[in-house]
């Protein structure tokens, strides 16, 4: 985030309406001729014809298997790829060589989780500086931490993690208010814990959780030598994540997905320390991500390639790059203050409606780009086939956090996000839409 | 909106025969795991005496404690209502008319002589992502019956005339 600096000013609506004018889809219609007011962007982002095109370019000019070939088109893919790679970087402002594509948000998470695991495979640390083998190796009596406000793909892969190796899973709690409940930190994080895995923005409260400089949790497993892993895949769509990759930040990896970037489906990023990576076994192998193969066995290429086995996905990597160049050039200081104008005034708009319960923070600066809410009386999937019919596409159900809704003594929640295109009068759609909820159900609105 | 009739709500807010009761042959616990949405359903067989249907299984008792949207909640109370009494062959021809309009995406329109009630879930079908849920207590209702030990390979055949 950006706290420090000067205020970055909101999109003015004629930059909104700009911005509306660059990603096609949001100009269709829906159930029966309905202007479409998309607020299901945490579940993914619409793309700007910028990234279609660099699809489409590299499919048309360029395509070939990166990293093989002798010929001209073979290089010019390389080159894209790797120009992908170094884009992806610079908006982490990391280095190239500590960013690895993954499929998605969670192939990263379970990449990093399989590497402990596979870290207890005799040789599979041999040559590994000693320092991050040891914080590899995991086995009964270890811990390793997640908190209760995770989305699964940040929480079944520990858990199963600790079922391989025998170690034990614990959780940071959830505050009624929806926030993490630090108190408890000092029981949670302890001597053995060896990796805190948290998320950086919650994908159904939107609650911001601190892990930029001065952040407790990140201290505290640091105190004890815990890697910490982020799931940024919420929060980088919307703001600067960079400080999360300072050398200083304490955290070791971060993950998140194209797809929520406005970027192409079927590409993800992990970053980590480049000593971990060093260290780290690789998840899946085979092709690309060898030193030498023999019948008897094989050695690794070094990192990123040793975590990249296959032919990659060239042609969504470039359009990934294309969809974080669109976010650097808005400014991720004006796409975060984009999103705390949406938070206001959803926040506003639904407090007029007293049958409406909205989870988590109250405070809109506590938040990142979702809010949900229940309605009282009506199942938030009865909720969401109203706004439906009336255009309005959110999501409803657990939103992939089982554990953080029964917290939350709901059952379920209807959630609307928001992207670098949404507006201010499609919040004020969602409202209107809402309104026919009541009516519907026969509840006293 | 189409989908949701005066049927599906009335069954919604006042489910018919809702509660768990005694006594019972078996219990199902079934969630949708999309959304959340459980039911828990009990099943009590009898079998017919006399009569061409000598043998026959029979429903004596249906009992579920639904939670979830109001279309599986109606829905749950719709398969009480309809089925409660009968004999279990005939919940299941029910049961093939019924997933034959819930799968039809909005072509048939339910047969009220075959299904009842349930043919208020009809606009369901035209929604894709809500047939689960229409489904639910009947699925967890075919699942109670087997596990009961009644044969439920008629659920799988072709409705008659479909």
């Amino acid at each position: 985030m950006t706290t420090g600096q000067l205020a970055a000013q909101p999109l003015s609506e004629v930059e909104i309406a700009r911005i509306r004018a660059d990603f096609p889809l949001l100009s269709r219609t829906v159930r029966g001729g309905r202007p479409l007011v998309y607020l299901d962007s945490g579940a993914t982002s619409q793309k700007p014809r910028v990234v279609l095109d660099a699809e489409r370019e590299f499919y048309e000019r360029h395509n070939a298997a990166v990293h093989r070939g002798a010929h001209q088109l073979a290089e010019e893919a390389t080159d894209a790829f790797e120009a992908a790679r170094a884009t992806v970087a610079r908006f982490l402002g990391a280095d190239a060589g500590e960013v690895v594509f993954t499929k998605n948000g969670t192939e990263g998470l379970n990449l990093l989780a399989y590497a402990f695991s596979n870290a207890g495979a005799p040789g599979a640390l041999d040559g590994v500086d000693e320092s991050w083998a040891q914080r590899l190796r995991l086995g009964p009596g270890d811990e390793v931490v997640v908190t209760e406000m995770e989305h699964h793909a940040n929480l079944v892969p520990w858990q199963e993690l600790c079922r391989r190796t025998g170690a034990t899973l614990r959780w940071v709690g959830v505050t009624d208010d929806g926030e993490l409940d630090l108190e408890t930190l000092d029981d949670v994080v302890g001597e053995r814990t060896r990796v805190v895995a948290v998320t950086h923005v919650s994908n159904v409260l939107g609650t911001v959780n601190d892990l930029g400089p001065g952040s407790r949790l990140v201290a505290a497993a640091r105190a004890v030598g815990a890697l910490v892993v982020v799931d940024a895949c919420q929060s980088a769509p919307h703001t600067d994540i960079r400080e999360l990759t300072d050398p200083h930040s304490g955290v070791d990896a971060l993950v998140f997905t194209g797809h929520k970037t406005l970027g192409p489906s079927g590409v993800g990023v992990l970053w980590a320390r480049r000593g971990l990576l060093e260290a780290m076994p690789p998840f899946l192998t085979g092709g690309s991500m060898i030193e030498v193969v023999r019948m008897e066995g094989s050695t690794w290429a070094p990192p990123p390639a040793k975590f990249e086995a296959g032919v990659p996905m060239a042609a969504q990597a470039v359009g990934l790059a294309a969809g974080l160049d669109y976010l650097t050039e808005v400014g991720l200081d004006r796409v975060h203050a984009h999103d705390q104008q949406l938070m206001r005034h959803t926040l506003d708009r639904l407090a007029e409606r007293p049958w409406l319960r909205v989870l988590g923070p109250q405070d809109p600066s506590r938040r990142i780009g979702a809010v949900a809410f229940v309605a009282d009386g009506v199942h938030p999937h009865d909720v969401g086939q109203v706004l439906d019919d009336s255009g309005v596409a959110v999501r409803t159900g657990h939103h992939c956090a089982w554990p953080l809704h029964r917290r939350l003594r709901v059952p379920a929640s209807t959630r609307a996000s928001f992207g670098v295109y949404t507006s201010l009068e499609e919040v004020d759609a969602l409202a209107e839409a809402l309104d026919r909820v009541p009516d519907v159900f026969g509840l006293a609105g | 909106m189409d989908l949701y009739g005066e049927l599906i709500l009335d069954h919604a807010k006042r489910p018919q025969h809702a509660g768990l009761r005694e006594p019972y042959d078996v219990e199902v616990n079934h969630v949708n795991p999309t959304c959340g949405d459980e039911i828990s359903l009990r099943v009590h067989l009898d079998t017919v005496t006399g009569g061409a249907q000598d043998g026959a299984p029979v429903l004596r008792d249906l009992s579920y404690d639904a939670l979830g949207c109001s279309i599986s909640v109606a829905s749950a109370s719709v398969l009480a209502e309809e089925s409660l009494g009968r004999p279990v062959a005939e919940t299941l021809e029910t049961y093939r008319h019924l997933h034959a309009m819930l799968t039809s995406r909005g072509e048939d329109p339910g047969d009220p002589q075959q299904i009842g009630d349930a043919v208020a879930f009809a606009g369901v079908a035209k929604y894709p992502a809500r047939v689960k849920c229409a489904l639910l207590p009947w699925t967890a209702y075919l699942d109670a019956l087997a596990r009961a030990g009644a044969d439920i390979s008629a659920a799988s055949e072709r409705p008659q005339g479909a």
